[in-house]
């Protein structure tokens, strides 16, 4: 038996009745000391919002421990932290936010340690399969600048994977699919 | 703070957990769609244009959520037909099948998730203004997780194709979309499954999006006359095949 993949498709312009979920934006709980929003909207190539996109984030909680099914670095010492958040934003005005916590950093394949990053993948109407990306955050200066996936990005383009503080515990992310300051997309 | 954190991360072991790949299979190209297909016209503006950037996988993509553990799942979520006070019309069916990997190995307690139109063609969603019947005993949506076998079972109404205005007279051929979230974030994965021998496949260019014609069969259930229900529900299987580990990892792309 031959176990080839199964082929992507879009995720259509209806995913908002079966996949986002109230507590969807949620990577922690209401409440968790040292928590923060990050913000951003989705553009497309002609610079408008995207209101029909699909946002998915996953990363390790600040002491790099991940929730995930395998237990890496041990259970998180933060109370309901799962790592992960789906934000639908189902018509709305292309925007998304979830709340989080600032990942601490975890280590990369060649012993090193990879600067604070969020993994995220984007989808919509309109995109046949998931594009990946990675927030990492401006006020990380020298983690980033020691980080083995930003190295491999051309460096005038490695500020469109800048979170950028905006004050209150709040970071602006905006993604942009296409055109001017387009986004880095990973393959991976 | 950073510093702090290095100190601490540093400082723990990250000893390779046994079932832990150390990275995935790179994506065939040859088996998924561009971002770009200028027959599906949405695309034309909602795909980078720059190359993508490889990366080798890391602990971040290795690793996934226990999303299974987090919402609610039960019985109820998978069966689709008794989600409400009372029979939704149209051709009941039982969808199932297995979730594997490219090495066949199959992925246990997985959360798997469909959203679907009715028997009409008709999402329950307010940006569907089609004008087909909405039924008020269905909703279209429904979620599992994957037993130990990998196994997966929904029980819900045939869909109905339904236009959408990409092009004149353009139809989508019936079809359930899934959502796959994997083991870890490499594998994660959505999709949509279609039926035996719809005849609105050679004019739709979502499932042509897919250029090679055995990479399209994969997405085509197969009706199965041994998963019915007897004198109640007809069946269709549909196994779905999630990037596998690597057995090296590659420093640049193959
Ligand atoms: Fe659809």
């Amino acid at each position: 038996m031959i176990f080839a993949p199964t082929p992507s498709q879009t995720v259509g312009p209806y995913f908002a009745i079966g996949l986002p979920w109230p507590e969807g934006p949620r990577v922690v709980p209401e409440g968790t000391p040292g928590a923060i929003t990050i913000a951003g909207t989705v553009y497309d190539g002609a610079g408008e919002p995207v209101p029909d996109h699909l946002i998915e984030t996953w990363q390790a909680d600040p002491e790099g421990r991940f929730a995930d099914l395998h237990g890496h670095g041990g259970r998180s010492s933060l109370p309901g932290f799962r790592g992960f958040a789906r934000c639908g934003a189902e018509y709305g005005d292309g925007g998304f936010a979830i709340f989080t916590v600032k990942p601490g950093p975890v280590p990369d394949p060649a012993g090193g340690l990879q600067a604070p990053h969020v993994a995220v993948t984007v989808m919509a109407r309109g995109m046949l399969n998931r594009c990946v990306t990675r927030i990492y955050f401006a006020d990380e200066p020298v983690a980033n600048d020691n980080d083995a996936a930003l190295h491999r990005v051309p460096a005038h383009r490695r500020h469109t994977l800048l979170a950028e503080p905006d004050g209150d515990g709040a970071y602006r992310f905006d993604i942009r699919l296409q055109g001017d300051d387009e986004t880095v997309f990973f393959s991976i | 703070m950073t510093d702090t954190h290095q100190t601490v991360s540093q400082e723990r072991i990250y000893a390779p957990v046994a079932d832990t790949p150390a990275g995935y299979v790179r994506e065939d190209p040859a088996a998924h769609p561009p971002l770009h297909y200028p027959g599906y016209k949405s695309t034309a503006l909602r795909h980078p244009r720059e190359p993508l950037v490889y990366l080798p996988n890391t602990i971040s993509e290795v690793t996934g959520p226990a999303l299974g553990e987090v919402l609610p799942v039960t019985a109820r979520d998978a069966d689709l037909l008794a989600q409400h006070g009372g029979d939704p019309i149209g051709e009941r069916i039982t969808v199932s099948g297995r979730v594997f990997d490219t090495e066949g190995k199959p992925l246990r307690n997985t959360l798997v998730e469909v959203w679907q139109a009715n028997a009409a063609g008709r999402y329950r969603h307010r940006m569907d203004r089609w004008p087909a019947p909405l039924d008020p005993n269905f909703s279209g949506a429904g979620r599992c997780l994957t037993d130990d076998e990998g196994r997966y079972r929904f029980l819900t109404l045939k869909p109905g194709p339904y236009p959408w205005g990409n092009h004149y007279n353009a139809w989508r051929p019936a079809h359930i979309h899934f959502s796959l979230l994997g083991r870890a974030f490499a594998q994660r994965l959505v999709t949509q499954m279609y039926f035996p021998g719809d005849p609105f496949f050679p004019y739709d260019p979502i499932f042509n999006s897919v250029a090679d014609e055995r990479a399209r069969e994969r997405m085509i259930a197969r009706f199965s006359i041994h998963d019915t229900e007897p004198d109640w529900a007809a069946a269709y299987a549909f196994d779905i095949v999630l990037r596998g580990p690597a057995a090296t990892i590659f420093e640049q792309p193959r």
